[in-house]
């Protein structure tokens, strides 16, 4: 708490112009302090006070970046390229804010959860692990330097992949599912540096905007053309891009309820986010190779991607699962948003990105406390939980209704940019397989609905014939949590001009001038 | 065409090491030589690196020269580090250095995973344990 | 460029493990025995360590011997005990799968050797432009003579701390995956069944028993365990003006625990250095270092920013700085890596001697 003090003490002003940093080292420093906090619920507090304070200074860096402006922060005070330089604009300072939120939502939410899925003995290591992820994720989001983005990618994967397999006290499944997540994540790793070594290879240089620089002057050769490849293959990996995305389904479905939560609403979305700046801000949109990579591998596989993931997902029994294929079918989305290569299919694809985080927490959400209260893993148990669990299956349904775009909430906005930006290239059949793959979630999600609503409550003998019934439980903090995300997925209908504004002026930043 | 075979012969034996890495870590399905294959493979990664930042003649990048930020060296000759001798490129190193333990760590994560995989299933082979899930999933449908 | 007779030498030498390295790689890929697997794991460590000696990368080339050969292969042979010693061999049918993607894999990077520049052109991009800057600022901007000790504490000290905090995860990993073998029975989960490994008697932290026939090693441990730690700090201090520093160290001092462990047994290690101890170890590291970036915050200047710590003499603040961080690092990397060591002997079975 010393230190606390001492930044305190000097001065508001030089605190808030160290933001950047503090932003990431917070969650890191605090994450090593909960390790040694022995007591299990004394750490998740100490997790929710710091989630707090990190979104605090994320929305003192959104707040500075609104109008368009960009903050670069040398660390250590090394001017660029020597030392890392952090860069915050309009695109990092929306996703920051969306990380520590979700970071913020996730805890409030998963107390009950870890109680139960996670032994006791554990909880400071599990709290500790959660925090480094964060802070490695907001690393990701805000580095200005190509091979600090690898560590800070590496930070949040080892404990991504470390979380996951802290499922396995609920199904040994948990442990497979995330030793092959580090496969995959590690060899997606190994291949962003390699692309990083080419680039360096070709420029001499690991600072992003100084790379940008260097190859808008250059005409790019056959190194710059293998590093972009490697790192689109890399960060592909990572965003779960299809038919890359096989580590996702198993992950979701067998992590602790609360890391679904968060998973499922950031891990993918900073993965998508730096890919964006490197595809944009590093290399250069327009350049032929790009071009040719969008508009013949990147738009088909999107495609692809939400109608077949659409349908795997409508097979699903295991409600987890079933959401987790919903989840690479909205990569699928916001790829093809990134591939149109416009400013408008740009910020569709970002708006989908923050529609999609808020939608899909709620979701796992709903899921998690329905498993909490009566134990429901698969879709067919679901049945009646509206008589059950009316609040939980209310907030299913509303954030349902946003999964398929229906309009009244926020997924009918950004699925709506996304036809308007997909018709301004005219491209038509990208508009048939919005509308098909939106047919397919009609049909999963009213799976849901259907169970939920229009059947009865299991007997409670039929359905743990041996186990006694257990007892409903619905935690005040964690159907708060709920909830704010399922209004969020509301609100951003009537008033999407926040996500809406930081989109565009993001997107007109990244295809404007680069974006660094 | 010598110069450029001479000057060029090293990555393309990196490249095929790369491969050779790569190859074991999709071919096998053990869990243990699959980690084995990750780590050949970002081995190799490191030999790219550290291959590039090397400069003909030079010497490693530490100067013979005490802490001080005088002229005073080992030697007791003023002399300035930068004249009449070459060094390589210090960069490389760093990063490798940090890709290195970054690698033992996620080994380290991933063998414990395996250990409890081979608890949990009584086999680290990837067909035996899909397989042992495949039976559960069609006795519980 | 021309190339002068010294350096064909090296091209020599480099020629030879690059041999040897691609004949490793081929017998690693034919092999099913995973004790031989494991062991040229640590062979083509070794020959890329030697390798980064002769390419100038001493630093490199020490982390890889003591990281690559050394702890990556301790704990693959220690996984590869708990679990089975043969893998299955591979399909044909996903053989020439693999194949078929490392093929396209491979063309696309040798697609890009035809733009890369020339092995030790000294005009490269890569060897002109940040590089360069570093070997002309290094002394009279930090005034530490390892320039690239210079760089990782200092130039790009927050690389290295997110270094150490991806070494916090991954000893918080292990611990939270096998515990840190605080207890000596298995998690009720797991099913006894298979091949020979698994029948055995449950497993205990007694790696090698403290038989009498051992007295030997203990004496000659008891000598040795004192040299290894000093040589861990040597490196530790040294690492300013030769090669070493706090990674390398803390590898070192772990080995010299490790080394203890294995004569005298868990039991007593864990009594010399309790797992608490070695929990709060894994943490106080990155506290040190990440405590320094927020001391740096306080006194006014940027993250890690070292010039502000000393007012007088930016060089000196340099110098505390880079000490600083590096007993961090040496705290964590020597916490984490005895963490990954109990976990893993936290479930050892019963090695005897004719099992070897």
């Amino acid at each position: 708490m010393n230190f606390i003090e001492m930044i305190t003490n000097a001065g508001g002003g030089h605190l808030l112009a160290n933001a950047p940093a503090l932003v990431v080292a917070i969650p890191l420093i605090a994450g090593a302090v909960a390790v040694v906090l022995g007591h299990g619920k004394l750490a998740w507090v100490w997790s929710v006070l710091i989630a707090l304070v990190t979104f605090g200074f994320s929305l003192i860096l959104l707040q500075s970046v609104l109008g368009g402006e960009t903050i670069t922060y040398a660390m250590g005070n090394w001017p660029a390229p020597l030392g890392i330089t952090y860069h915050i604009d309009a695109l990092n300072a929306l996703l920051i804010s969306l990380v520590s939120a979700m970071a913020l939502l996730a805890l409030l939410y998963g107390w009950p959860m870890v109680e139960r899925e996670i032994d006791p003995k554990k909880h400071a290591m599990f709290f500790g692990t959660f925090l480094l992820c964060v802070g490695g994720l907001i690393g990701v989001a805000i580095a200005g330097d190509a091979f600090n983005v690898f560590v800070f990618l590496e930070v949040s994967s080892i404990s991504t992949y470390v979380l996951v397999a802290m499922g396995a006290q609920k199904n040994r499944q948990a442990l497979t599912a995330s030793f092959n997540y580090l496969i995959l994540g590690t060899i997606g790793a190994t291949f962003f540096v390699i692309g990083v070594g080419l680039l360096y290879m070709a420029t001499g240089t690991l600072n992003m905007a100084d790379i940008s620089r260097i190859l808008a002057d250059s005409e790019g050769n056959r190194v710059v053309r293998a590093a972009f490849a490697f790192i689109v293959i890399g960060l592909g990996l990572k965003t779960a891009m299809f038919p890359l995305h096989t580590w996702l389904p198993n992950a979701y479905t067998f992590s602790p309820s609360m890391i679904g939560v968060f998973l499922a609403s950031t891990a993918t979305k900073v993965a998508f986010y730096i890919l964006i700046r490197f595809l944009f801000s590093v290399f250069h949109a327009g350049a032929s190779f790009e071009t040719a990579m969008f508009d013949f591998v990147l738009a088909p596989m999107a495609m692809v991607a939400m109608i077949v993931c659409s349908v795997q997902a409508s097979f699903q029994s295991d409600v987890r699962r079933l959401l987790a294929y919903s989840s690479v079918a909205q990569v699928g989305y916001m790829l093809l948003g990134l591939s149109l290569g416009t400013a408008a299919g740009l910020a569709a694809g970002l708006l989908h990105m923050f529609n999609h985080a808020l939608m899909k927490g709620a979701l796992f959400m709903a899921v998690g406390l329905a498993g909490l209260g009566l134990g429901i893993t698969r879709v067919n148990e679901l049945r009646g939980l509206g008589k059950t669990m009316p609040l939980v299956a209310a907030g299913l349904t509303v954030a349902g209704l946003s999964l398929i775009g229906v309009p009244l909430t926020a997924g009918f906005i950004s699925k709506y940019y996304l036809v308007i930006a997909v018709l301004e290239r005219g491209w038509w059949w990208a508009v048939v397989a919005i509308v098909v793959s939106s047919v397919l979630a009609i049909f999963y999600v009213g799976r849901m609905i259907e169970a939920m609503y229009l059947q009865n409550p299991p007997t409670p003998s039929a359905a743990h014939e041996s186990d006694p019934p257990i007892q409903v439980r619905s935690p005040v903090l964690s159907m708060a949590a709920l909830y704010v995300l399922v209004i969020g997925s509301v609100w951003f209908f009537f008033d999407p001009s926040l996500p809406k504004g930081l989109a565009d002026t993001a997107a007109g930043l990244l295809i404007g001038g680069g974006g660094l | 065409m010598v110069d450029f075979i001479v000057g060029h012969f090293n990555y393309w034996v990196i490249i095929t090491l790369m491969m050779t890495g790569l190859y074991v870590i999709i071919s096998t399905g053990n869990l243990v030589k699959k980690l084995v294959g990750l780590g050949v493979f970002q081995t190799s990664v490191f030999q790219l690196y550290i291959t590039l930042s090397k400069v003909a003649g030079g010497r490693p990048p530490i100067f013979d020269k005490l802490p001080g930020y005088g002229t005073e060296t080992k030697y007791g000759a003023a002399v300035d580090p930068l004249l009449g001798v070459i060094y390589s490129n210090p960069l490389p190193h760093v990063l490798i250095l940090t890709a290195i333990v970054v690698g033992v760590s996620t080994l380290a994560v991933g063998l414990a995973l395996v250990v409890r995989i081979r608890e949990a299933y009584g086999s680290i082979e990837g067909d035996d344990i899909d397989e042992a899930e495949y039976k559960i999933e069609i006795a519980s449908s | 460029m021309g190339l002068d007779v010294s350096f064909d030498i090296f091209i020599v030498i480099d020629l030879i493990i690059m041999s040897m390295l691609l004949v490793v790689g081929i017998a690693l890929v034919r092999l099913n025995n995973l004790f031989a697997v494991v062991m040229l794991y640590g062979v083509y460590s070794l020959l890329a360590a030697i390798w980064f000696v002769s390419l100038d990368a001493v630093d490199v080339a020490f982390t890889e011997a003591a990281v690559g050969a050394g702890i990556s292969t301790v704990l693959m042979l220690g996984a590869m005990l708990l679990t089975s010693r043969e893998a299955k061999p591979t399909p044909a049918l996903r053989r020439w799968l693999s194949l078929g993607v490392v093929g396209v894999t491979g063309m696309a990077l040798f697609y890009a050797t035809f733009d890369m520049p020339n092995f030790g052109d000294a005009n490269s991009p890569a060897n002109s432009y940040v590089g360069l800057q570093y070997m002309y600022d290094t002394i009279t901007e930090v005034g530490v003579p390892n320039v690239v000790t210079a760089i990782l504490a200092s130039y790009r000290a927050f690389d290295t701390f997110g270094e150490v905090v991806v070494v916090l995860t991954a000893g918080l990993g292990v611990m939270l995956i096998l515990g840190i073998g605080t207890t000596r029975t298995r998690d009720g989960e797991s099913p006894q069944s298979g091949d020979e490994t698994t029948q055995s008697a449950p497993p205990v932290t007694t790696v090698l028993a403290t038989e009498n026939h051992h007295i030997v090693l203990q004496v000659v441990a008891k000598i040795l365990i004192p040299i290894i730690v000093l040589y861990a700090l040597y490196v530790q201090f040294h690492g300013d003006y030769g090669p070493g520093g706090g990674f390398q160290a803390g590898v070192i001092f772990a080995s010299a625990v490790i080394l203890y462990s294995l004569i005298f047994g868990m039991d007593e290690t864990r009594r010399a250095i309790p797992a608490k101890v070695v929990q709060f170890g894994t943490a106080l590291g990155v506290l040190i270092f990440g405590g320094l970036g927020l001391v740096t915050i306080a006194m006014g200047g940027k993250f890690l920013d070292y010039d502000v710590l000393t007012a007088a003499d930016p060089i000196l603040g340099q110098h505390v700085g880079i000490l600083i961080i590096e007993v961090g690092v040496l705290v964590t990397v020597a916490s984490v890596m005895l963490s990954i060591y109990y976990g893993f002997a936290g479930r050892y079975r019963e090695l005897k001697d004719q099992d070897w």
